[in-house]
């Protein structure tokens, strides 16, 4: 205990805070490029799941076999074989890029879930009056489905994404020198493990909550109907 | 583009891989159940008990599910050290898992708690139940079946995403005896290929498991899929 | 030659058989009302007509042109000379009146913009509704719903205007102000199919009334002689049990 707060004037130094800084900024960096690509990729999964048609089976198939496959295999061992694989690919790649990729491949996995969840919300209706119109499938898709799928899909997805910025701590064990990594470093220099581990643990909840509570805000808004959502928006200034 | 795979070397290793999976499962349901019996002191707390008490367990929630897990165990192996309280990996992988879950399902089954509703509550009143009986044969039922679907999925979570973390301080469950191995003979695309495919069967058991005994138990249609 | 010639249509749900080989012709102009109990494959016909249910044999005829529902060309085809009203309205929940009704026409039609607002505006007037252009779906009562609806389906200038139980969704002091935009489409001459529960405004409007049972037409004629003087049996049973409310 003594040791602590003999080392917590050093521990708290200028250069450490900025260290932590800039480390909690490439965890946010990462967590943020992959789950947004994740977001992307995880309609184009959904989209080519739901193409009908006896040709396209193996495009279902491959989607479904995707999402399944990465959904059940642990994040740490995706970084794994990302960074076993990449190399194979891609010459001289970055550990951040090896990092997206494995946040990518997972996120995909899991927010498309989030999105046919979401557009299975979305009475069939919508889409019969749709095809009565000819619209075609992507039309109906994009002008239809989505908009309104939309408030069903964006706070799941959110959450997703939030409660991911914890789990991308594992990418600290390939020497990403993200948050947790710049914690080890720190602790392995002398810095008392709960004096490190306890500051990195604040820092990831400055980082989390403030989030949560901002995804929760946002479940709450897009639940109302659109036409109350509207009049809101014009009432604030 | 020019790897070649060789996975003789694996197949060799498959029994100490396959133990590796049995220890994963192990702590997977340790960490399960000890968090459902968290999850449910802290939901019944967080729904019937006094003022400050119900305040802890938000704090409790609160912390633990806006930090990682892998910090939680970080603490528990390296920072308890420091007093002198040196515990093994493995036991400090699975009391930081079961504390982590308890928290995420003391969420899931406040959430099945809230969703009684006073109807059917007075239903039972009504047909001349006793507290108890209204308790055992409307709420408790209502309440599994509400959250059997997310506890299931939670389940799965920790079964993949939880116990991996163990690698990281050195536990031999999958991952971790994949990296041991590993670092020897390099072979680590490999092993991880056959180590992913060890978590899809481990997971597949265990959904079609979970789904099975949730139409069982209570009439859930759990997906598998 | 009457304009549309439909011909011993089979149509399935999975195994079920909806339509056991229905035949129905519709002359220009002519207002056609499908009737009979629930389950009869009134509304059926109407889904198979408009492509969202594909004939297992039988054969649609349009202005004597064979329609093949197994090509999504010519599905596309009889897409642009019919539309359809459904029960539910299934107005676009994200958009609001005015892109309801001039969507398909601007961007599937690529009719000219100006052109296609300033009708969707005169069709939204006529059915009373010039004061709720902006309004989106949820602010509107069902019958509001209803006759946007209507508007939408006029806006594409369909030949033929489908109507599948466009009142049974409504609260009853909703329902006249639906009756009364197609009493006036059919004054005008619009050929129209339409499937309803309400007899009176049947025998109102329909120059021509189709009994259906289990699948099959049973018989056909002016309202006058089939709901007054009905030939089978079943339409006897039917019609005793809705006129007697």
């Amino acid at each position: 205990m003594e040791r602590i707060l003999e080392q917590l004037p050093r521990f708290l130094s200028q250069r450490n805070l900025v260290l932590l800084a800039e480390a909690a900024g490439m965890t946010l960096a990462m967590t943020a490029a992959g789950c947004l690509i994740g977001f992307l990729l995880a309609f184009v999964i959904v989209y080519l799941r739901q193409t009908p048609g006896r040709w396209a089976l193996p495009v279902r198939l491959a989607c479904i076999a995707y999402v399944e496959i990465f959904r059940r295999i642990p994040f740490l061992v995706i970084i794994y074989l990302v960074l076993f694989t990449i190399p194979l690919v891609l010459r001289d790649a970055s550990l951040f890029v090896i990092a997206v990729v494995s946040i990518c491949i997972y996120a995909t996995a899991y927010i498309s879930e989030i999105i046919r969840g979401g557009i299975e919300s979305v009475p069939r209706q919508q889409v019969e009056a749709a095809a009565t119109m000819n619209l075609g499938r992507l039309q109906t898709t994009l002008w239809v489905v989505l908009p309104q799928a939309m408030p069903v899909i964006v706070p799941p997805a959110v959450a997703f994404g939030v409660s991911f910025i914890k789990d991308t701590a594992l990418v600290s064990q390939i020497g990403m020198f993200e948050l947790t990594f710049r914690g080890k470093e720190l602790n392995n220099q002398g810095y008392s493990a709960v004096l490190v581990f306890g500051t990195i643990a604040f820092v990831y909840f400055l980082m989390s909550w403030p989030l949560n509570l901002w995804g929760q805000y946002l479940e709450k808004r897009l639940a109302a109907p659109r036409s109350q959502r509207r009049r809101r928006t014009l009432r604030q200034p | 583009m020019n790897y070649t795979f060789q996975f003789g070397v694996v197949w060799r290793d498959l029994g100490a891989l396959m133990d590796g999976a049995l220890v994963t499962f192990q702590l997977g349901l340790l960490a399960f159940w000890g968090g459902a019996l968290i999850g449910l002191a802290g939901a019944a707390l967080k729904t019937f008990g006094p003022r400050p008490v119900r305040a802890l367990v938000d704090t409790y929630v609160v912390f633990l599910t806006n930090t990682p897990a892998l910090i939680q165990i970080y603490f528990l192996y390296f920072g308890l050290a420091e007093f002198r309280i040196r515990w093994s990996g493995e036991f400090c992988l699975l009391l930081g898992l079961t504390l982590n879950a308890g928290a995420y399902l003391t969420m899931i089954m406040r959430a099945g708690f809230l969703s009684v509703r006073r109807a059917e509550m007075e239903a039972g009143e009504v047909l001349g139940m006793t507290r108890l009986q209204q308790i055992s044969y409307i709420i408790a039922p209502h309440i599994a079946r509400t959250i059997y679907p997310a506890l299931a999925n939670f389940f799965i979570v920790i079964l993949v995403m939880g116990t991996s973390i163990g690698a990281v301080i050195g536990v031999d469950e999958l991952t971790g005896t994949a990296i041991t191995l590993a670092t020897v003979n390099y072979r680590w695309l490999e092993y991880f290929t056959v180590v992913a495919g060890l978590y899809i069967v481990l997971t597949l058991i265990a959904s079609v498991g979970l789904a099975l005994f949730g139409r069982w138990a209570f009439r859930v249609k759990a997906r598998v899929f | 030659m009457p304009h549309l010639e439909v011909r011993d249509v089979v149509a399935r749900y999975g195994s079920h058989e909806v339509l056991s080989g229905v035949s129905l012709d519709v002359d220009r102009g002519e207002v056609v009302a499908l009737v009979g109990p629930s389950g009869s494959g009134k509304s059926t016909v109407l889904r198979v007509l408009v492509g969202l249910l594909q004939p297992v044999s039988g054969s649609v005829r349009v202005g004597g042109q064979a329609v093949d529902y197994r090509s999504a060309g010519q599905v596309r085809a009889i897409r642009n000379r019919m539309a359809i009203v459904f029960q539910q309205y299934n107005l676009f929940q994200n958009m609001d009146v005015m892109r309801n009704v001039t969507l398909a026409p601007i961007r599937i039609k690529r009719r000219d913009r100006r052109e296609v607002e300033t009708l969707a505006v005169a069709l939204l007037e006529r059915v009373g509704l010039g004061q709720k252009l902006h309004a989106f779906p949820d602010e509107l009562s069902g019958g509001q719903q209803q006759r946007v609806a209507i508007a939408r389906a006029l806006a594409l200038r369909p030949e033929i205007l489908l109507l599948d139980e466009v009142t049974s969704a409504l609260d009853p002091e909703l329902v006249n102000e639906v009756l009364d935009v197609i009493r006036d489409l059919a004054r005008e001459g619009m050929t129209m199919i339409l499937v309803s529960h309400e007899m009176a405004f049947v025998r109102e409007v329909a120059d021509r009334v189709v009994m259906m049972d289990k699948g099959q037409v049973i018989e056909s004629g002016p309202p006058a002689e089939i709901l007054d003087a009905p030939r089978t049996e079943r339409a006897r049973e039917f019609f005793g049990k809705i006129l007697r409310h």
